[in-house]
């Protein structure tokens, strides 16, 4: 049974239909790679994924244990407060929450998993500064440290490298992968930087005026891009980790 | 000095006097901690107009010549609240121009009632001037006036205990937290509810239109120097409680009006404390 499975969604706002006729499904494991260009609705599917937005019509299914209420997410544009006064463990903390329903204190387990969280996001020794103080590469491994507090099973990230510099993109990229081939996190993410994001992908959604859903071999073939161009970029990349 | 020390001992042995200093400790504390939610969710607006609502809503418990003005204030001023935070969702009027409309109209209101129906003996300038800024009121408190704070304070507290976690929450990302499943719909009414409370509560110690500074300073001075938010609030409400007693304290023994003392005592500190603020930033 598949974790996510959209059948003929159309989102949009209101009486503005802004994608139509997606299907596709997400399996435990995956890694789904979603691009397409400004204004396609990526950001949109993502907030009905999430159930922030309604859809026009279709419908979502969730299964193998994922709940709608049990997805960790990585927002495109942060609503967070700039100025406000928080921790970094405060934070993270606070991504136990959904679970605990009205109980009032965080448990014991929350705290484990919240230190396990920003160990694997290598911040630990951050977790008493000021969110506001950290730079953004350092936010956006907080705000994902958070996210994988609310979930085990799957993540959802909007643009998770955006406004990031090579070098951190690429750990960035390799924390991700980590999540997805040793912690079995199931990841979706929404990427403009195909060149750099496809070499990690299981699948691809393209959406916008031609809507393409597969593996990533079948998107290579369908678009005729270079898998030997791609590893090379990656292997670049990953040289320039590993000088660090 | 000693003068001033033997002043302070003889009116700490009269019981309006302490009763006073339990009121004006319980509303500070109350007031300061939802400082930081107010400034930062942009509620202030909202705190600034339910005071104005809690001020027409007074009017007319003085007009149906109630002795205890306090449910029905409090019922006006939290149904009002309730309505302010459904408003600011509605795209039709403006969130910041619906708080406009329903703060200025309550003021209007409540001074004309007062004007028509004023009874002649009383003088009515008076009346206005201290329901705006406060007055000696808060030595002449009736028991059930004391009782009632308390109560309000510790539900106010209880409250912010309980829901430490998810006030948190809200305020610092509202998308996450509806996203994850947490109730930020419900922790935003109770989070109303609560600065309503509050506001009714506060008004006797400074009057409706010096609450928002009462709300706001502590948290701002807090946040200039701390980090964290339970740092923040913490501070905030040593902050808000000393600078009650220095207030109150003060207007006893120089005979100044408490509300605007109070309120001068947060502005001195916040002063202190972006000072502070400024020079610990410039060593780090
Ligand atoms: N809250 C909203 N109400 C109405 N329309 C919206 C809203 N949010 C986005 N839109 C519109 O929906 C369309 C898709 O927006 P969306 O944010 O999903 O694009 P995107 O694919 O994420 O773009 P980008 O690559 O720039 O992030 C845009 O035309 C946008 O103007
Ligand atoms: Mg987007």
């Amino acid at each position: 049974m598949s974790q996510i499975k959209c059948t003929d969604l159309t989102l949009g706002y209101g009486a503005q239909e802004i994608v139509t006729g997606l299907s596709f499904e997400v399996n435990a494991g995956d890694y789904l790679c979603i691009v397409g260009e400004n204004g396609s609705g990526k950001s949109t599917l993502m907030k009905t994924l999430l159930g922030l937005t309604k859809p026009l019509s279709g419908s979502i299914t969730f299964g193998d244990g994922v709940t709608a209420r049990s997805i960790g997410y990585l927002p495109q544009q942060t609503d967070v407060q700039r100025d406000f006064p928080a921790s970094v463990r405060e934070i993270v903390l606070s991504g136990c929450l959904g679970r605990d329903g009205f109980r009032p204190f965080y448990s014991k387990a929350d705290k484990a998993l919240a230190a396990r969280s920003m160990e694997r996001m290598n911040i630990t020794d951050l977790s008493r500064r000021c969110y506001r103080e950290l730079s953004g590469g350092q936010q956006q491994r907080v705000l994902l440290a958070r996210a994988l507090c609310a979930t085990e099973k799957l993540l959802l990230l909007d643009e998770p490298v955006a406004g990031l510099d090579p070098k951190v993109t690429a750990e960035m990229y390799e924390l991700i992968e980590s999540l997805n081939k040793h912690d079995g996190v199931t990841v979706i993410m929404i990427s403009h930087d195909i060149a750099n994001s496809l070499p990690y992908a299981s699948h691809i959604l393209h959406i916008g005026s031609d809507i393409f859903f597969g593996t990533r071999q079948e998107y290579l073939d369908k678009t005729h891009l270079d898998q030997a161009h791609l590893d090379k970029t990656r292997f670049a990349q990953k040289e320039g980790t590993d000088r660090e | 000095m000693n003068d001033l020390f033997a002043t302070l001992g003889f009116y700490l042995e009269k019981p309006f006097v302490i009763n006073a200093l339990i009121v004006g400790v319980l509303i500070a504390l109350c007031s300061s901690l939802l400082g930081v939610t107010l400034v930062l969710k942009r509620y202030s607006f909202i705190g600034d107009g339910l005071s104005h609502v809690a001020f027409g809503a007074m009017a007319i418990a003085a007009v149906l010549g109630l002795t205890n003005d306090m449910p029905l204030v409090l019922t006006i001023t939290v149904v009002c609240a309730v309505l302010l935070l459904r408003m600011g969702k509605n795209a039709k009027i403006k969130g910041d121009a619906a708080i406009a409309m329903i703060s200025v109209g309550a003021l209007a209101i409540g001074y004309l009632l007062m004007n028509i129906f004023n009874t002649g003996s009383s003088n009515l300038s008076g009346d206005v001037c201290s329901t705006l800024f406060g007055s000696t009121s808060i030595l002449t408190l009736s028991t059930f006036d004391v009782w009632m704070c308390i109560i309000l304070s510790v539900i106010v507290v209880l409250f912010f205990v309980l829901f430490y976690n998810k006030i948190f929450s809200v305020t610092f990302d509202e998308s996450f937290a509806r996203a994850t499943g947490q109730r930020a719909g419900l922790y935003n009414l109770l989070i109303a509810i609560v600065i309503a409370v509050i506001i009714v509560v506060s008004m006797q110690l400074v009057g409706s239109l010096l609450i928002s500074a009462l709300v706001i300073f502590p948290a701002l001075s807090a946040m200039r120097v701390f980090k964290s938010f339970k740092s923040v609030t913490i501070c905030a409400a040593i902050v808000s409680v000393v600078c009650a007693l220095i207030g109150l304290f003060t207007s006893i023994l120089a005979g100044t009006p408490v509300g605007s003392t109070i309120v001068a005592a947060d502005i001195a500190v916040f002063a202190l404390f972006s000072l502070i603020g400024a020079v610990t930033k410039r060593n780090a």
